[in-house]
């Protein structure tokens, strides 16, 4: 089976070269494994950083958010025929370890899709950040009827199917919860493992803030109007 | 009919944007749906500036007491939906910009993977 992983980046020099370097070279159950960086438009040496590390590498021209890197990989990972897909943030928060346990599950062919909660295993993190998770799940549920302990989560793994049927429109930090949304429409199952967020300095300026939420909000209702 | 000071300088404004509605149709920046709706909207405004007495008439079978009240009411509703319709607009622009960019950033790799 080839698989992809795919990392979302923008302006990520400081971490991608480390996160890049500890992702495992064979993972049991797989074939080739292939490794896509999206440059989402940054202004360091993300790319470069990655080609070095043997990365393929697609650059967004301008800044198009975390969606529109998101949907580039899944785009990529249909039209390349992908068997399995791991996503994973560049900013140092995922453990690329945790991929083989998350190929374990989707190549069992129970699950559709895997998110990882970074929820089950209590990470130390502010209580603005607990409460920013807690209410993104809440709206998750309410708008899409499907409840997640980490709807914020974007260490992913999909399988063929979910690659092929899932469509998202969500260019910004919305696409976390949007991905629930197709994985009700599209009747995928999915299902929760747990995980240990390595949070950093660098990783909590990264993350959603309680700031954006309002605008997050904002964008998943229009989607929902329109 | 005596028109005031604030009544003449409203309505030469509002001709001047029904003049605009109508050259924006001929230079094709307009289509017909905007032109009738932007007609509409300001040929009513004429009349209501014109001949405010009007709004009385809405007004009392609706329970508001004011005819200008009336006007105010419906300008925000109005203004809430126009502001909608813009933001989704602009979604939509952010959205195939978004695809655009994507569309290169594939295509880019098309072309490495051929050289």
């Amino acid at each position: 089976m080839r698989l992809l992983i795919g990392i979302p980046a923008f302006n990520e020099a400081n971490t991608i070269g480390d996160v890049l370097k500890t992702i495992p070279k064979k993972i049991r159950g797989t074939g080739k494994i292939d490794i896509l960086v999206v440059d989402d438009g940054s202004t360091d040496k993300t790319s470069q950083i990655s080609h070095t590390y043997g990365a393929i590498v697609l650059r967004h021209l301008i800044n198009r958010g975390l969606g529109g890197a998101l949907k580039t990989i899944l785009t990529y990972a249909k039209n390349k025929k992908y068997e399995l897909l791991v996503t994973l943030d560049a900013d140092g928060q995922h453990n690329p370890k945790d991929i083989p346990t998350i190929v374990k599950f989707l190549y069992g062919g129970n699950v559709d899709v895997v998110i990882t909660t970074r929820w089950k295993k209590l990470p130390p993190v502010t209580f603005s950040r607990f409460l920013v998770n807690w209410f993104a799940n809440f709206i998750t549920y309410i708008l899409f009827g499907v409840w997640t302990t980490d709807s914020q989560s974007g260490f992913r793994g999909f399988t063929k199917k979910a690659i092929e049927r899932i469509n998202i429109q969500s260019d910004g930090m919305e696409v976390s919860s949007e991905f629930f949304k197709e994985i009700h429409k599209n009747h995928l199952r999915f299902i929760e493992i747990p995980i240990q967020a390595i949070y950093t300095k660098y990783s909590r300026q990264k993350g959603q803030k309680l700031t954006n939420s309002f605008h997050v909000l904002l964008q998943l209702f229009v989607r929902l109007l329109k | 009919m005596s028109v005031t000071l604030t009544q003449f300088v409203l309505s030469i404004f509002l001709f001047f944007a029904l003049s605009r509605t109508f050259l924006r149709l001929r230079s094709g920046e307009l289509s017909l749906i905007g032109f009738f709706f932007w007609s509409a909207i300001f040929s009513l405004a004429i009349i209501i500036v014109l001949f405010p007495e009007l709004t009385s008439f809405v007004a009392s079978p609706l329970g508001i007491g004011r005819g200008a009240d009336v006007v105010v009411y419906v300008s925000i509703a109005l203004l809430f939906y126009l502001v909608f319709r813009l933001y989704i607009f602009l979604e939509d622009i952010r959205h195939e910009i978004t695809k655009l960019v994507q569309q290169i950033a594939l295509q880019n790799d098309t072309k490495k993977s051929k050289k």
